[in-house]
């Protein structure tokens, strides 16, 4: 892209339009030809990534829409029925859910490259700034789209960011309401939620071209932050570059995989697989987790319209930096203050999001006050005085001598992994202590799942028991609305053929009609009826339950869950333990005790359960000893009752999940073998380069 | 973008019947998407919301300018926390009034903001009596 290209293509017709339209001499100059320098290390193939994410969530997106209903009563239903039916749907939703977060995943790392290597520096501050525009565009393409499944976080979500714009003095409200279509979050914010979540990235895409534009007119960065000055400091983009990206990409692509197959919902919130309710507020609404260092300044302060201020200046803030950040030595390799404080730095935005998350009282509150402050000084403070008083060391000459000194000397920023270190103990002490404080309930023992792990599998014997046990015994108040007939004949599910389970559907009678007279009438179920309802509407659930509905069961496994706290949400990432929905359902159903302990009042018509939180549970127990018979032989106890109805349960929740741990593995052999050539393919081709 | 007219015309004024509400009850009630709170207030709730000196509050408003002389009994409020709009959860809190469980905001018996983030007092809508025993909103 920069200057006109003497590039002659030497095939006829592609010549006759290059006359035309010279778009391969620009491809050729951008991407074939375009000097790259030759010490860039594996951080520059972010970039890559990045366009790769983003291909990905247009190309997932685009296909979801052709599915998705964006309408406030239809849009729970239309994601649960993309994951159900649509052929690989469960794939392209996981795809572009955790797509979103491995692209902010991506663009953070993308983003601390560049603020350690200095790559807003002159003269490439409209590059970085360009990047701060996407990044915003990301941010609110990805609030957008968390809106869309319509579940409790997603309305809870939508109301308190759009009320953040109430905080702007005099004309807030009506911006709000601007944003709403009406006067509160409802169906015409979901309709302008979907269109606008359709359009920005493609103007993400636009502003993309624009960033990769200015990167090829000032060049790129490199780790010593020395600009290139000969034809020796720098190599062809292609194939040198294109290799080491393709690896780069590939790599992370196993990371994307390994959410996407084996624990999808790690990344988002339990209460999503609840639909939204304008009439209940969760408990504790947290946003996803890439905005969590925002809400923790957002409420750190106490002020609502200086917190909304700070919330945004802490991103805006991120455009003044290469005037902020005034020293001539580029790169913080070379800058031995810079370096610890950028450590500092990283660890003060992981702890803030760490707090974004928790309750916002207590030892909480000062913490995220303090790190609101550090998180400022850094930019507004630290940086300028930096500029002023330190000694950088010398950087080298050119590209090729850093390339050939190769300094090896590589001293442990001491300093900072005792910060890191100090942070992290405290961060557990924190922890500790408020699990001790948790407001009352017991957490949910262990449970031996056959569903858990890579490999797992359902239980054949312990679907059909469940499903026996949901029939006989849940059945009479609790709904299973989203799972069909025919489902308990398709692979992956309880087993039966599909004889049996249109026999299964026949014992259903179901409302049909209206006939030709206008009526509706009752006919025995069919395999592609869907279970039907106990109660008609929620209103008669309620009424019936004493007031409290019981939940539909079709998504609950995945819909509740409990807190497992730091450390244990780290090593659940790697261990892929995510069976807390399963835990909580068993051990709740376990969970009734006569004798209700000390210091506990259960009101009036409610019952004692240890699990439940707040131990007063409005549903009776509802296992006892014997109650259902097992042709199989299986023990008729409450335990096996309620372990073989959460493994029914869990399978109407994720009817796919066998397809899902199955592909998963056949995806990963690949990636690791394409991973493995793409390596050796690189080393080849950067031989003679390093 | 503004809401168009068929979310307009469903913003109409409701009526409410306020005789099946004991002392020391409240429901809940949907006007314009947004849940509306009528309490009918006990007397020592009353006392509570009027004892309290006016200047001191974070958002000054006498527990009179909130309600409707001759129907003091009954409160009245938009449910939506003044800070970020959840909607907080009435006989809670340390004020025997409201409680935002999303950034702890604490309302008083009067629905005005007494501890947390929130900047002001939950709004009173429109409203008046029709009856003793019947309310229009809006």
């Amino acid at each position: 892209m920069s200057g006109p290209s003497d590039y002659q293509p030497s095939n006829p017709a592609l010549q006759w339009i290059e006359r035309r339209l010279p778009i391969f001499g620009l491809i050729h100059s951008s991407f074939v030809a375009y000097p790259t320098p030759r010490n860039l290390n594996y951080w520059w193939t972010f970039g890559a990534i990045l366009s790769f994410m983003l291909g990905m969530q247009i190309l997932t997106g685009v296909i979801l829409a052709m599915h998705y209903t964006p309408n406030a009563d239809l849009a729970f239903k239309s994601v649960e029925l993309i994951v159900r039916d649509v052929n690989y749907g469960w794939l392209l939703r996981n795809m572009h859910a955790v797509g979103a977060s491995m692209f902010f995943v991506a663009v953070y790392v993308h983003m601390f490259r560049g603020l350690y290597y200095g790559s807003y520096k002159e003269p490439r501050e409209v590059l970085w700034i360009l990047g701060v525009i996407i990044y915003l565009l990301m941010m609110a393409t990805g609030f957008m789209g968390y809106v869309l499944p319509w579940g409790q976080m997603s309305f809870w979500g939508a109301t308190v960011i759009t009320n953040l714009f109430s905080a702007v003095p005099y004309i807030g409200e009506s911006i709000v309401t601007l944003l709403w279509g009406g006067y509160a979050v409802g169906n015409p914010t979901l309709n302008r939620f979907f269109s606008l979540h359709y359009l920005l990235p493609f103007v993400i895409a636009g502003v993309v071209v624009l960033h990769v534009w200015a990167l090829h007119v000032a060049g790129q960065n490199n780790p010593d932050g020395v600009e290139p000055k000969t034809e020796k400091d720098t190599v062809p983009f292609t194939p040198h570059a294109t290799i080491k990206d393709m690896f780069g990409v590939t790599c992370f692509m196993l990371l994307y995989a390994w959410f996407i197959f084996y624990m999808p919902n790690y990344l988002g919130d339990a209460d999503n697989y609840i639909p939204a309710n304008p009439g209940v507020t969760p408990p504790h609404i947290v946003p996803e987790w890439y905005y969590l260092p925002f809400y923790a300044i957002l409420r750190s302060i106490p002020n609502k319209l200086a917190g909304v201020i700070a919330m945004f200046g802490a991103i805006i803030i991120l455009c003044f930096l290469p005037w902020l950040d005034a020293a001539k030595t580029k790169s913080s390799k070379y800058r031995p203050l810079a370096k610890q404080f950028f450590w500092i730095f990283v660890v003060v935005c992981i702890l803030l999001g760490y707090l974004g998350a928790q309750p916002p009282e207590g030892i909480y509150v000062v913490a995220g006050r303090v790190l609101t402050v550090c998180y400022f000084a850094y930019f507004l403070i630290v940086l300028p005085l930096l500029s002023r008083i330190e000694k950088p060391r010398p950087v080298p000459n050119s590209i090729s001598d850093a390339v050939l000194a190769k300094t090896g000397s590589r001293s442990t920023p001491m300093v900072s992994t005792a910060i890191v270190l100090a942070l992290a103990g405290s961060l557990f002490a924190g922890s500790v202590d408020s699990a001790k404080a948790s407001e009352g309930s017991d957490t949910p023992p262990g449970n031996k799942w056959s569903f858990s792990g890579p490999f797992g599998k359902f239980d054949r014997g312990a679907l059909q028991r469940g499903l026996k046990v949901y029939k006989e015994v849940c059945a009479s108040c609790h709904g299973l609305s989203y799972v069909a007939f025919r489902n308990l004949a398709e692979p992956g599910g309880p087993g039966y053929s599909v004889a049996q389970a249109a026999a299964f559907a026949s014992e259903y009678k179901v409302k049909d009609g209206p006939n030709d007279a206008g009526d509706m009438f009752e006919r025995p179920g069919r395999p592609a009826d869907y279970f039907p309802s106990p109660f008609p509407n929620e209103q008669a659930a309620r009424a019936a339950n004493g007031g409290a509905a019981p939940p539909d069961l079709s998504l609950i496994t995945k819909a509740r869950s409990y807190k497992r706290g730091f450390p244990w949400f780290i090593f659940d990432a790697f261990t892929q333990y995510q069976e807390q929905g399963p835990d909580y359902v068993a051990a709740v159903l376990q969970g009734y005790e006569e004798k209700v302990p000390e210091g506990v009042t259960i009101p009036e018509g409610s019952y004692y359960n240890k699990y439940f939180p707040g131990h007063a549970i409005k549903m009776p127990k509802p296992l006892s000893d014997g109650q259902v018979t097992f042709d199989d032989g299986s023990p008729t106890t409450v335990a096996q009752y309620a372990k073989d109805v959460t493994t029914f349960l869990m399978w109407t929740a994720e009817p796919h999940m066998e397809a899902r741990k199955r592909l998963g593995f056949q995806v990963f052999v690949f990636l690791i073998v394409f991973a493995g050539l793409m390596y050796f393919t690189k080393k080849r081709v950067w031989a003679d380069s390093h | 973008m503004n809401p168009d007219a068929s979310t307009i015309a469903a913003g109409a004024p409701i009526e409410v019947d306020l005789s099946p509400i004991a002392a020391g009850q409240d429901i809940k009630v949907f006007w314009r998407g947004k849940p509306i709170y009528i309490s009918h207030r006990t007397k020592k709730q009353i006392d509570e919301a009027r004892a309290v000196n006016v200047a001191s509050l974070p958002d000054p408003q006498s527990d009179e300018a909130r309600v409707k002389s001759g129907h003091e009994q009954w409160l009245v409020v938009i449910g939506i926390c003044t800070h970020l709009g959840c909607i907080p959860i009435a006989h809670e809190g340390s004020y025997d009034g409201f409680f935002c469980p999303c950034h702890g905001s604490v309302y008083d018996t009067s629905g005005r903001i007494r501890q947390g983030p929130a900047p002001s007092n939950l709004a009173v809508p429109p409203y008046q009596f029709v009856s003793d025993t019947k309310i229009q909103i809006g």
